[in-house]
């Protein structure tokens, strides 16, 4: 899983019928330090984020495991919201 | 996921028989605001999508999750078609 920052949304109304009713948006993700790292992506939201929020995200097949995990094609999910930017600390 | 837009098709005539019946898509991973990228992906349409759409990726085993593509031997499925895309502000 990897630390992001929720920097907008996504509108699709034509999509695979198993994406119907679930929430896109685009992520960035951030090093230790909450600095940007690597391109955003489109993340599928399963913890129920806002636009600003700081999240972290899981990749690949796990990614569906929130869902009916069978039927959910998804490769990026948000899987929860971090309290604050003050609550990462790095050593 | 990533957006992508649509800049061609494939046409394969022999295949695996779990593919038969898919439309074949080439994209091209776009930046948010709407520029090109390098490198293109084939990727099968499951939504019917069309030439120069932005389109939305899944990428990996996770492709396979979708309507109609179980067990086809597929690591890329175009699973949406882009209305909008709304950002916060280009520098976070």
């Amino acid at each position: 899983m990897q630390l992001a920052r929720v920097i907008g949304t996504v509108v699709a109304t034509m999509k695979n019928p198993s994406l119907v009713g679930r929430k896109l948006m685009i992520i960035q993700s951030l090093n230790k330090d909450l600095a940007p790292q690597g391109k955003p992506l489109v993340a599928v939201d399963a913890a129920g984020a806002g636009v600003g929020e700081l999240v972290f995200w899981c990749r690949g097949k796990e990614a569906s495991f929130p869902f009916k995990r069978e039927d959910t094609p998804t490769d990026c999910t948000i899987v929860g919201i971090i309290d604050s930017d003050q609550h990462v600390s790095c050593q | 996921m990533i957006i992508a837009r649509i800049i061609g098709t494939v046409v394969a005539s022999q295949k695996d028989e779990r593919l038969e019946g898919k439309k074949l898509l080439i994209v091209r991973p776009v930046n948010l605001d709407g520029t090109d990228t390098s490198g293109y992906v084939v990727a099968v349409d499951t939504v019917g999508a069309g030439f120069h759409e932005r389109v939305l990726v899944v990428a990996g085993s996770s492709a396979r999750l979708a309507e109609n593509m179980k067990d086809a031997p597929v690591d890329a499925a175009v699973v949406g078609v882009i209305d909008t895309v709304d950002i916060m502000s280009p520098e976070v």
